[in-house]
């Protein structure tokens, strides 16, 4: 929006670029800006999404905050994204250090690694669901008692399923995001470092972990924000469940909205999960963002 | 110059988005243009035969009154039609359990009065199961009409089972308790149970509340009495169920099993429970699925018994009296006409009646016993129109009954109960607070 603004010095050649802008602009007004001033506004209101809506001032904040169902909601979503992001962060990075490798069989084995990203979350619920049947699984089918537990039946083992399945699921695309980074460290860094005697651990400690900073940051961010949305596949695969044991704010927000027909309180869960999103978005760039000006080649 | 310029830019752009916009609008629900009718329903087999069989052969008969039928899962069928009532993109004709849902269509004005229609069809209305009405009316109005089969809750067992473990089928809550050891003892599980659906733990609720305190308990809350949940038949009924889960009487890992995949029902069939309290429909998925079980007899059936000490009428069952169809009030003149003649000419007519019971399934129209005696599960079909009919009181499914919201604040704490992480004090205090919402 700022640029519709900018720049009134440099008039000819530049004038036709704000407009540019618009059909993105457009887009986000109708989809992003407009749908979340309704929700501003809904959680105002009670509406059983079928009847009349009736303003009913804070009534449906008052129901949401007093529940002790969010803050248990929010504790679920915090402890998904944090251990998520601690599974994901580390064998990322190691896979995409891995795959930057020239080799022909990484370039291969690259490709088996990305097969989770091709399907979709719902078809991956499904086929865990199926294969975690405490009575009809993999465990039951093939006699491994270890393998039979009660994997969705039981909250902590339930909420640690749904940690390692969203792992599985997104590591392949942060380990593309690392690959990439990796690429673009500058060679003559490794040969001064070899030159210096340093072995490869030591390199990947003092140039590569260094230099993937902005590349870190970047996927962190994803990791952090996307996790605040899990809910196609968390739906499918426990519903939420056993209890409220995996029950995220999405899904909360849903639950309440769209099967118990509360609109307003949904509508301030949904309010809640944008301030959440934007706060933590903020606050990555702010890690991030502070010395910007700083060298990116630290370490060299 | 330059702003005519900019100002068709600006709309080059922004046509195509509200183009797509109304798009969106229009796909998600079926054109009021085109003339006829709409109708959307559950899909899933044998079922969806049944209900497509009687919309082509009213089609056949009414060329120039066409319905248009669209099929949804179950699941998402609750929330699509929600949605679609709620945005004005309702089918004409709208396939429902009638009850708590029901009340709040009729409530926002969303569903026609069908009270008129059935004073002028009293034949309609005479040739059905008068208890398949009561969940159709709200406030003495009408607002639905009862179709397809009654479905009580039904004990199903595993006869083989029964025989190689050499024990009886329970005939009171006391036979039940006693035969939970047994059964874990040689490794069965003495009942299936989908526990990740909810609703399927809530059977047993329905079953203990009647049995232990009579209909008048859930009555009362129903009637939004303050603090029905805590009556002290309720605690009681409660107290049990948690019992029940304690002594293991429910199969491994029950809290992550969906109905939907009917893994319930297989682990019945396949005999690693014993047990499964289940609606009336599943006969249909044991047959089609369980191989010979059904066939070869392996399927027993009964009612819930009594407990011991219990004021309930022991003939009284849970369950839904009907399915239900409503006709949306958006729709046109003409469209309402075609959807009261399918509900006059159309809705179990004999083709439709004999596919239920081909289903195995008792259909809620009256005089069809020489029907059911002459089907292949005859046995099956005897048991549960007796239920049917000579039940005192047909609880209808609470979810069901109650409305949308409290719905959901009872399936979440039932789910609790059964995981024992609550009381029984504390499911009634959490139930208590939205009685009458």
């Amino acid at each position: 929006m700022s640029a519709l603004t900018g720049h009134p010095p440099r008039r000819e050649p530049r004038s036709i670029l704000p407009w540019l802008a618009t059909p993105a602009l457009v887009v986000f007004v109708g989809f992003a800006v407009i749908p979340l001033v309704g929700v501003f506004a809904l959680s105002f209101t009670t509406w059983d999404g079928i009847g009349t809506i009736r303003p009913s001032g804070l009534t449906s904040w008052r129901a949401v905050l007093t529940d002790p169902g969010l803050p248990h909601a929010l504790w679920v979503t915090f402890a998904v994204m944090a251990l998520s992001w601690a599974v994901q962060t580390p064998l990322s990075i190691l896979l995409g250090a891995f795959l930057a490798g020239r080799q022909r069989y990484r370039a291969v084995l690259g490709v088996v690694y990305f097969v989770p990203l091709m399907l979709s979350s719902a078809a991956i619920a499904i086929a865990y669901k199926a294969l975690l049947d405490p009575n009809f699984g993999l465990g039951a089918g093939l006699g491994i008692p270890l393998l039979s537990q009660d994997w969705l039946g039981r909250p902590g083992l339930a909420f640690g399923v749904v940690v390692f399945v969203v792992s599985w699921q997104f590591i392949p695309f942060h380990t593309l995001i690392y690959q990439g980074g990796v690429q673009q460290i500058p060679k003559s860094l490794y040969e001064a470092a070899q030159l210096d005697g340093a072995g490869r651990i030591r390199q990947f400690f003092g140039i590569t972990l260094p230099q993937l900073k902005y590349t870190i940051i970047t996927s962190s961010t994803l990791m952090v924000v996307g996790s605040l949305t899990f809910f196609d596949l968390i739906y499918v695969l426990t519903a939420g469940g056993p209890g409220d044991a995996t029950r995220v704010l999405a899904l909360d927000m849903y639950k309440r909205g769209f099967q118990a027909g509360l609109m307003g309180p949904a509508s301030a869960i949904a309010v809640v999960l944008v301030l959440v999103g934007l706060a933590l978005a903020l606050l990555l760039r702010r890690l991030g963002g502070r010395d910007a000006g700083a060298s990116q080649l630290e370490g060299a | 110059m330059a702003l005519s310029r900019r100002t068709l830019l600006a709309l080059a752009a922004g046509v195509p988005v509200s183009a797509a916009l109304t798009a969106c609008g229009g796909s998600s629900g079926p054109g009021r243009s085109g003339g006829g009718a709409t109708y959307w329903y559950l899909n899933g087999k044998p079922q969806e035969t049944a209900r497509a069989g009687a919309v082509d052969a009213f089609n056949k008969a009414h060329p120039d009154g066409q319905i248009k039928d669209t099929t949804f899962q179950n699941d998402a069928y609750k929330t699509k039609i929600k949605t679609a009532i709620g945005s004005g993109q309702a089918p004409t004709i709208i396939w429902g359990w009638g009850g708590g849902t029901l009340r709040t269509y009729a409530e926002a004005g969303q569903v026609e009065d069908l009270t008129s229609f059935f004073e002028e069809h009293s034949d309609v209305k005479e040739g059905l199961f008068p208890s398949s009405f009561g969940a159709a009316t709200v406030d003495g109005k009408i607002y639905a009409m009862p179709c397809e089969a009654v479905q009580p809750i039904i004990l199903y067992y595993n006869k083989k089972v029964f025989d190689q473990v050499g024990v009886e089928p329970p005939e009171s809550w006391d036979d039940i308790m006693a035969l939970v050891p047994k059964f874990n003892a040689k490794g069965i599980a003495p009942f299936s149970l989908g526990g990740q659906s909810r609703w399927t733990n809530m059977m047993w609720l329905e079953f203990l509340f009647d049995r232990i305190g009579g209909s008048e308990v859930f009555q009362a809350v129903i009637e939004g009495e303050k603090d029905a949940w805590s009556h002290p038949d309720a605690i009681k009924a409660l107290t049990k169920a948690q019992e029940l889960v304690e002594a293991g009487g429910f199969i491994k890992g029950f809290s992550s099993i969906t109905a939907d995949s009917n893994a319930d029902q297989a682990l019945l069939y396949t005999g690693k429970a014993a047990m499964m309290l289940h609606g009336a429909w599943s006969y249909g998925i044991q047959r089609t699925d369980g191989g010979d079980f059904v066939s070869g007899g392996g399927l027993g059936h009964m009612t819930f018994p009594p407990v011991e000490g219990g004021k309930g009428d022991p003939s009284n069952t849970v369950g839904n009296p009907a399915q239900y169809l409503s006709i949306s009030s958006k729709a046109s003149a003409e469209q309402k006409k075609i959807a009261k003649d399918f509900f006059a000419t159309g809705v179990l007519q004999e083709a439709e009646v004999k596919q239920w019971i081909d289903n195995g399934s008792v259909p809620i129209r009256l005089g069809t016993e020489k029907l059911l005696a002459a089907s292949e599960s005859a046995d099956f079909l005897r048991f549960t129109y007796d239920i049917a009919s000579k039940a005192e009181v047909f609880v209808q499914s609470w979810d069901q009954a109650l409305s949308p919201a409290a719905a959901e604040t009872l399936l979440d704490n039932i789910v609790k109960l059964f995981q024992l992480s609550i009381s029984p004090e504390q499911f009634a205090r959490n139930l208590n607070a939205v009685i009458g919402k």
